[in-house]
């Protein structure tokens, strides 16, 4: 579930498991003076009760420590979003069109593809468009996803860090066949990919220019 | 109550109270506050049960990753009835409806709501739209299979029956209106002498600020639905970018209404839980004026954070600031009423019966509704989890964690005044216990599908996933056990249970004051209010030694 595959997922993780473990401990403390005080102030242990109307010194307490803790929170979810939204300037730029019920995909040189093969290590750019109703581009290992829209384009981008394969699911409903729209990232070694890239633009025939050339 | 025996001398109970129209023309005609309660109670639990056979339906089809029941499109559509069911027929008007509605005027010493007739209304929009919505599934064409939201431009699109359920939301709000606006008017003008703002009931409180996020914030989902079906009827370019239109601005819109929408949802639950309390720990509440003060500041709050559901459609930097920044703030007064909740068990007089074991399954599922609310919040974390079963996770855990097990608790608490009869409080126990396990193993497994990346709305999934959901849908089983024992039990209470006194639990609010249930006009004559509403000074030591 946690393997750090973009440079986003690890510090989305730990933003993550954080705020989980505070919310944890704080429960904890809430159940255990509930519990408590069950015990403690049972009808038959206190048939008495005392009627305290408040305390504003707890109030303000516990108005104030939540209060800092989750302006912290705040302040680290945006930090990391920021991450995510500051494209690298040589990001090789990748078209995607979204339809019912498929992903498509187009290189700098006009190249399509159904599957997005990436050369690792490499700012990709994702310029997300569709040509029917919202979808949304998601890449669950990355931890990122960008909603797609009919009217206007979207944008996220991101790296690989590792050789291997990632799912690419939609994540706004689309229909029928929504939960078929799953498609793969394919990170290859740099020599690899530019062998594929090759290939695919003679097939197709476009212009070649290795990918490596355009992210300098 | 059919056999209630009625005193000489004493007024009948609301039941037998002698009416000019007689049988079921004496109910769906009548205007007592006390009776429309009970209508909605009726109808919103029909409406309920369909919503859970579909839930239930629809965890059944999750056992396998092809799926194991049903075809897609059936699929799509159980889930856009399941929400639209449960959001608008359930648990929007579920507490306010049916408890605002009986123990409102009862509980500020009024005789009625201030227009009664106009709630009657209410209630005929109320069964107008719900009526609606089911007719749209029958309807040729086939239900809705747009999910609750009605996203466009798929909403626009697709060949299903989306004008009916649209306009059923559209008439429910109506009612949800006119509800709200004889609230306000209600508490404003008929509290009786002596009862001050800060001398009412919490849940009077609650409810008067449900109330205003009723009367202001429906509107805009009114309009919104009814856009969209000029859309679809006439082709005028709004939220359709083939005719011009943004889709965004119809989330936009949408969630205006409907993020506000879960604050109508959960106040008039925590007002219950401000409530019971007391009674069950025999003594004052703890922080009553901050308990007060934030439920105005969450319907304040609330309808500023709206665009937290759509921070992955491309907002500019400033606006994922802000909304992340006041979904931080708005979480504030809610963790502020659970602490004084817990405070208020602090040297009391606790007895664990059953309405107070149903609200500390509030407290705690609550907690972590708000918990997994504010990893929601946080922008990076939101971008992850939005769209998946994290967030469905999430809002179960407040809506029907929160929600769900207020109105339960609710129920309980208040059955013996509303039927003058108590249920089996052992079998109510096994239903409480049942039902809490059950929506645990349910929903906590959706949580951690959703961070792995499992999204919502899928009729398919990867067969990495296929654990947790067998565990999440056994999970359903032991919920669906403890929700049947619970309602036969009460069903079956409503005839063989045993009679109860005016004040049962001991409370000191001014329902209890009144016989179980109460007559027509619920006080004999209206009473003078000296003192707070959760006054058990009497149990006191101090008290008991000078007596
Ligand atoms: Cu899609
Ligand atoms: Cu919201």
């Amino acid at each position: 579930m946690f393997e750090g595959t973009s440079p986003f997922s690890d510090s989305v993780d730990a933003t993550f498991l954080s705020i989980v473990g505070i919310s944890a401990l704080v429960l904890l403390g809430i159940l255990a003076f509930m519990i408590y005080f069950l015990v403690r102030y049972s009808r038959k242990r206190n048939p008495h009760p005392e009627n305290i109307e408040g305390n504003v010194a707890l109030e303000v307490a516990w108005t104030a420590i939540p209060l800092v803790l989750f302006m912290g929170m705040f302040y680290v979810g945006w930090k990391g979003y920021l991450d995510e939204t500051t494209i690298p300037d040589n990001a090789v730029p990748i078209k995607v069109t979204a339809q019912m019920w498929a992903w498509s995909f187009e290189y700098p040189n006009g190249v399509r593809a159904d599957t997005l093969y990436v050369p690792v290590h490499t700012p990709m750019k994702i310029l997300l468009h569709s040509v029917d109703v919202n979808h949304s581009f998601f890449i669950p290992s990355f931890r990122i996803k960008r909603d797609v829209f009919p009217n206007r384009e979207t944008v996220m981008w991101f790296k690989t860090t590792e050789v291997a394969e990632y799912d690419i699911a939609c994540a706004e409903y689309c229909g029928l066949r929504h939960s078929y729209m799953y498609n793969k990232v394919v990170s290859m070694d740099s020599v690899r990919f530019e062998g594929w890239y090759k290939k695919a633009s003679i097939d197709q025939s476009k212009p070649y220019r290795a990918l490596g050339d355009l992210s300098q | 109550m059919a056999t209630s025996v009625v005193l000489a001398g004493a007024e009948p109970d609301f039941y037998h109270t002698v009416t000019k129209r007689k049988g079921i023309l004496s109910w769906i005609l009548t205007t007592d506050h006390k009776r429309i309660g009970i209508l909605y109670l009726g109808t919103i639990l029909v409406f309920f049960h369909a919503a859970v056979v579909l839930g239930f339906l629809m965890r059944l089809e999750m056992l396998k990753p092809e799926g194991a029941l049903v075809e897609p499109q059936t699929y799509n559509t159980f889930f856009t009835l399941h929400g639209i069911i449960m959001i608008f027929l359930f648990v929007i008007p579920i507490v306010p409806a049916v408890f605002g509605n009986f123990f409102l005027p009862l509980m500020i010493g009024a005789k009625d709501v201030f227009f009664p007739r106009l709630n009657l209304f209410s209630w005929w929009l109320f069964i107008a739209g719900g009526i609606l919505a089911l007719t749209s599934v029958f309807l040729p064409g086939g239900a809705a299979d747009t999910g609750w939201t009605f996203y466009v431009p798929y909403s626009i699109r697709t060949t299903t029956n989306v004008i009916p359920a649209l306009l059923a939301a559209f008439i429910l709000g109506f009612s949800s209106i006119l509800t709200g606006l004889n609230f306000i008017t209600t508490i404003h003008r008929m509290r009786a002498p002596g009862m001050t703002w800060f001398k009412m009931p919490l849940f009077v409180w609650a409810s008067y600020a449900t109330s205003w996020i009723q009367v202001l914030a429906t509107p805009i989902i009114g309009i919104t639905l009814l856009l969209v079906i000029i859309e679809r009827l006439f082709g005028v370019g709004i939220f359709d970018p083939t005719l011009g239109g943004d889709p965004v601005l119809f989330q936009h819109m949408f969630w205006m209404y409907s993020h506000p929408a879960v604050y109508i949802i959960i106040l008039p639950a925590m007002g219950v839980v401000s409530e019971i309390i007391p009674v069950f720990a025999r003594r004052t509440i703890f922080g009553y004026n901050f308990i007060a003060y934030s439920s105005l500041a969450i319907a304040f709050f609330g309808s500023l954070v709206w665009a937290h559901h759509m921070f992955t459609v491309g907002m500019s930097d400033t606006g994922m600031f802000v909304f992340s920044l006041l979904t931080f703030l708005v979480s504030i007064p809610s963790a502020i009423k659970i602490f004084n909740w817990v405070a208020t068990l602090y040297k009391g007089s606790i007895d664990l019966d059953v309405p107070l074991l149903f609200v500390l399954s509030f407290i705690v599922q609550f907690s972590i509704g708000g918990f997994t609310g504010l990893m929601l919040g946080a922008l990076s974390v939101n971008i992850h989890v939005t769209d998946t079963y994290f967030v469905v996770g999430h809002f179960h855990y407040v809506m029907f964690g929160g929600t769900g097990f207020g109105f339960f608790a609710a129920l309980h608490y208040w059955y013996p005044k509303m039927f003058g009869r108590m249920y089996n409080k052992g079998a109510a126990k096994i239903a409480w216990l049942l039902s809490t396990i059950g929506f645990n193993i349910l929903y906590i497994p959706f949580l951690i599908l959703g961070y792995a990346g499992m999204p919502r709305r899928y009729y398919h999934y990867l067969p990495q996933f296929q654990t947790l959901h067998v565990v999440a849908t056994v999970g359903s089983w032991i919920l669906v056990l403890g929700l049947g024992i619970m309602f036969v039990n009460l069903f079956l209470a409503l005839r063989n249970g045993a009679k109860t006194s005016a004040n049962p639990w001991g409370g000191e609010t001014l329902e209890w004051t009144t016989p179980s249930p109460p007559p027509l006009e619920n006080f004999d004559e209206i009473p003078v209010v000296t003192k707070g509403p959760y006054d058990y000074s009497k149990y006191e030591k101090a008290a008991q030694e000078v007596a």
